[in-house]
């Protein structure tokens, strides 16, 4: 089923995606399915194992269903401090 | 009080003065700043973003946590973003609690949560015109090339 997903891209991400942000239509049952989907078309250099998701705000696992209308940050290793 | 980010420099004085508690006996605080050097290289300047809404409600989330471990009287945090020079301040912690021994306690906890949970980045530039995004290697290589290490 297709559905349509806002994903924001930080740091590295970012950079390798030359863009803050897209919105995209999916096919992709989970947040991981749905990266590994954006690693196959852009040069994203990390491992899902490298980095966390968050969905609407929130920190959510890998498997987490995606749904029409969500908001999907891939974070990179965090570096703060 | 609380946890902020901010894009504009961090003033530590007036923070502390914010924690200002006739019933504190101890204040402890701590500063983060950039430092001229990183794996052996010689660090120019660092970049820091942050996925915003995320990073203040873990960072909130951290302070309560501190709240609970520790007898304190009052916490706060700020850590900014954007462009920063070498010794400016990256992040600033301020505890004051009745004693010394749980304000030192809350604010390396909270320094050390902050670190480690916050969805925060940081780009380093190099003298030699070169920049990396911290913990980001593909090959999981801390910057320099050594091995990875718990972080400064």
């Amino acid at each position: 089923m297709k559905k349509t997903v806002r994903v924001r891209y930080f740091a590295i991400l970012r950079e390798q995606r030359g863009l803050d942000e897209e919105r995209i239509v999916t096919e992709a049952a989970t947040a991981g399915a749905l990266y590994e989907a954006l690693r196959g078309r852009h040069p994203f250099s990390l491992p899902a194992d490298r980095l966390r998701v968050a969905i609407n705000g929130e920190f959510r696992t890998w498997e987490t269903a995606v749904s029409d209308g969500d908001e999907l940050v891939f974070m990179p290793p965090i570096a703060g401090g | 009080m609380g946890f902020m980010l901010t894009e504009k420099a961090i003033d530590a004085a007036a923070l502390v003065e914010g924690l200002r508690d006739m019933r504190a006996g101890a204040c402890v605080t701590f500063e983060g700043r950039v430092r001229a050097e990183n794996g052996g290289r010689t660090v120019t300047a660092l970049d820091y973003e942050a996925y915003g809404p995320l990073a203040e409600k873990e960072g909130e989330k951290v302070l309560s946590e501190a709240g609970r471990k520790f007898r304190i009287t009052g916490a706060a945090c700020v850590h900014r973003t954007g462009k920063l020079g070498l010794g400016d301040i990256a992040v600033w912690v301020g505890v004051t609690a009745g004693h010394r021994g749980a304000a030192f306690g809350a604010c390396r906890y909270i320094i050390d949560e902050i670190k480690e949970r916050l969805p925060i980045w940081k780009k380093e530039h190099y003298a030699d015109g070169a920049t990396e995004w911290i913990n980001c290697a593909a090959d999981g290589r801390p910057p320099g090339g050594r091995r990875r290490g718990k972080a400064g």
